[in-house]
């Protein structure tokens, strides 16, 4: 753990890399929420722009395909002021034999200062910030089964946002949590920062090996794991798991996990709905759930673009001279 | 030629010997120990003043990439490794390109193991036609051209049927069968052990039952078919429960571990560390603290090196994309001997699984120091600290996750045939 910590955090423990929650501290997701929350006034003015990154080239280093994630880090970088360039690689130099390597030292050679990565191995992102420059930050957009830790913070934010408080909350994730970075990423977020009470709901076939070692409490039945909980996080059910031995049908997978009006009376009143979108309607979320008075789904792509900014920002400033007085 | 080994202290596991004496050798035979044969005018002296003198280990599984991956490393480059840990008898798996699937491959290697002279190199031959899993090989003609036994290498077999017929075929020959058991649908294409510590990496993990469903179908095979099968590598407590069971039932089974899968567990992926990539992956403490009981209980019977060389770039990807190995050839007697020091085994019964009991597995004349055998030894300095560097490794792979390990116990000098093939300077 202390060597992933010693990846992320630069010698004076501000954030380098952001490539996991893991190894962080409470004090520093607190520190990216705040930041957020000042960024957000800037998406609402009519010149959407702040000048603090400017001159800074941003690498969106995508290996697997994205929209949302993409875009929304396009957007964050831009309003920072950086320029910005986006590179699918799946059409790229990998698939003509290149290595990551090879990709990332044409790049460096290109002077960028920072990558954005999403990548379908869990670890990519983590290799490639033990292997650039030092004066390169990598930002995890999505690692594998690993991580995705940018989604998790612009969750905790709206669920900051929402509830105020973290360590009174029943937070429920649902879905097929085994695949999914997004869940592990806002299991780690959610524990860091005080709640308690985090459930996964899923048929055995979608829960992680060894759950207790997230510090999670599993249930299978729906109904049973909504029972009072503040907020409840639909996870995107993939198409794939449809057609393997995981899950017999759509049918009975909204039978069982679906979220719909009459399960979420189980929860408590005033219960928060997320969900990390692109979601499917009537597979994992029926629409009136989706696009009803409890659901935060849009807000959620909103706060996107404050903590992507945040994340960017204090990555960057990691790398300006000092303006402390410390070392070097 | 005629050499004198005076002042160590000579442990020979299967003669049950264990004491300072001399040994003496001539004309490449050890032809006495303790008393000196009448008119033995040693031309050569050796003097292995506090150190142990054992038969040459005997290592059940080195890759040596030869022939088709030379990048990674050679029969040549591989072999002078091996002598530096004092290994001078390896079995190789078939799994060269071309697979050693035809007398003629299992005679290059031979050829050029012996040209090279560092050790000797014993090829098993592939129990299917390129190792593809249908087809099974002309085994009586790998015999002859000196395999010493038959393994599908970790290929999957196409069927059970296949797996039966094939070992039929090898026990029509008397040759052993090397099963490494991992059950293809069940692995997944997974790269860790499915646990705790895959889980929260996001990697896609191995159940330990895909070894544990590939060791039950296989002994229920040789329930019926009577041959004799060697499992390498296992790495998981529960199989070693399975091959103990069968053991005390009286079948002709046998298993080894690799030296890594005894000091190494699924934590030390943590930061996705390529170099602990092994297959079968690193299993949990528990298990790792089960397969140290079984080679003291002598339900493993052996510990192999399963040395895999890779260049740099081999290890250089995210964990998934990395090649699975270690570079395992020069730290396999120190694993073992840390294994005594933690006192789990005996000087003598570490010995014998690097020794007489491999030689055993493989049907050769290996592993023992008795009068009459070739002269392959080692003489290693059990207290001698020393620190694992690249630069100061022979093999060509310089992946490990034992660098920068301190190790103790170092061998000072082999000898194959009564001829130094390696001395510390």
């Amino acid at each position: 753990m202390k060597k992933k910590n010693r990846l992320q955090l630069d010698d004076n423990g501000k954030l380098k890399h952001f490539l996991t929650i893991e190894g962080l501290n409470r004090q520093l997701l607190i520190d990216i929420l705040d930041t957020a929350e000042s960024f957000t006034s800037v998406t609402e003015q009519t010149v959407k722009k702040v000048p603090l990154l400017r001159g800074k080239t941003i690498v969106n280093l995508f290996f697997e395909a994205s929209t949302r994630t993409r875009t929304t880090f396009e957007l964050a970088a831009k309003r920072l002021s950086a320029d910005v360039l986006n590179i699918n690689i799946q059409a790229s130099a990998t698939a003509k034999g290149e290595t990551l390597l090879d990709t990332l030292r044409n790049l460096e050679a290109m002077h960028c200062d920072m990558f954005v990565v999403r990548h379908a191995d869990s670890g990519a992102a983590h290799f490639i910030a033990q292997h650039v420059a030092p004066h390169i930050s990598v930002i995890n957009a999505g690692d594998g089964q690993h991580a995705h830790p940018t989604q998790a913070m612009l969750d905790m934010f709206t669920i900051r946002r929402e509830k105020g408080e973290f360590h009174k909350l029943n937070v429920a994730i649902v879905g097929d949590i085994r695949h999914s970075r997004v869940a592990r990423s806002q299991i780690h977020a959610l524990s860091m920062l005080g709640v308690e009470d985090i459930r996964i709901i899923a048929p055995k076939t979608l829960v992680p090996t060894e759950p207790d070692a997230f510090g999670v409490h599993v249930y299978h039945d729906l109904r049973e794991g909504l029972r009072d909980v503040d907020v409840v996080i639909m996870l995107r059910l993939q198409k794939e798991r449809m057609r393997g031995a995981s899950l017999p049908s759509e049918h009975e997978y909204f039978q069982l996990f679906g979220l719909t009006e009459e399960k979420l009376e189980l929860a408590k009143a005033d219960v928060t709905v997320m969900h990390p979108g692109p979601i499917n309607r009537g597979v994992e979320i029926d629409s009136a759930v989706a696009d009803g008075p409890r659901s935060v789904i849009l807000q959620q792509v909103t706060h996107g673009i404050a903590v992507r900014m945040a994340v960017m920002s204090m990555a960057m400033q990691s790398h300006l001279p000092d303006t402390t007085g410390g070392a070097r | 030629m005629k050499i004198e080994i005076r002042n160590g202290r000579i442990i020979d596991p299967a003669n049950q010997l264990d004491g300072v004496q001399s040994l003496f050798i001539a004309d490449g035979k050890i032809v006495a120990i303790g008393t000196a044969p009448a008119a033995f005018n040693a031309d050569s002296i050796i003097d292995a003043s506090g150190q142990i003198v054992c038969p040459g280990l005997v290592d059940l599984r080195a890759h040596l990439r030869e022939p088709g991956e030379e990048h990674k490393g050679t029969i040549a480059s591989e072999t002078r490794a091996a002598a530096r840990g004092g290994i001078t008898t390896l079995c190789c798996p078939p799994n060269t390109h071309p697979v050693i699937d035809t007398p003629a491959v299992a005679e290059l290697v031979q050829r050029h193991a012996d040209a090279a002279g560092f050790a000797r190199v014993l090829p098993l031959g592939a129990l299917t036609q390129g190792l593809a899993g249908s087809a099974i090989t002309e085994m009586h003609a790998l015999k002859t051209a000196g395999c010493v036994g038959v393994s599908n290498a970790m290929q999957p077999l196409g069927s059970t049927l296949i797996l039966r017929r094939a070992m039929e075929y090898a026990a029509t020959h008397g040759l052993t069968v090397f099963i490494h058991a991992e059950e293809a649908a069940l692995a997944n294409n997974g790269c860790v052990h499915e646990g705790a510590v895959g889980s929260r990496l996001g990697l896609p993990g191995i159940p330990i039952a895909a070894e544990t469903v590939a060791v039950a179908a296989t002994l229920a095979l040789v329930e019926e078919t009577g041959a004799r099968v060697h499992f390498p590598m296992l790495s998981s407590k529960r199989a070693l429960q399975k091959i103990a069971r069968a053991k005390y039932d009286g079948q002709p089974v046998s298993c080894d571990v690799s030296a890594h899968h005894l000091h190494l567990t699924e934590i030390d992926l943590l930061g996705f560390n390529s170099q602990c990539h092994v297959r079968p992956p690193l299993r949990t403490q528990r298990d790792m603290e089960g397969l140290r009981k079984g080679v003291a209980n002598g339900t493993v019977a052996a510990i192999c090196s399963d040395h895999q060389p890779h260049e740099a770039d081999a290890k250089l990807a995210p964990f998934s994309a990395t090649e699975a190995g270690i570079s395992a050839l020069e730290t396999l007697l120190p694993l073992a001997l840390r294994v005594v020091d933690d006192g789990v085994l005996s000087m003598t019964q570490m010995i014998a699984s690097l020794t007489d009991q491999p030689a055993t597995i493989l049907g050769v004349e290996a592993g023992t120091l008795s009068p009459g055998r070739q002269a392959d030894i080692c003489i290693f300095d059990p207290e001698r600290y020393w620190t694992l560097d690249s630069n100061s490794m022979l093999s060509r792979g310089h992946n490990t996750p034992f660098l920068n390990w301190e190790m103790k116990g170092e061998v000072t000098r082999t000898l194959l045939g009564g001829k130094t093939v390696y001395e510390r300077t």
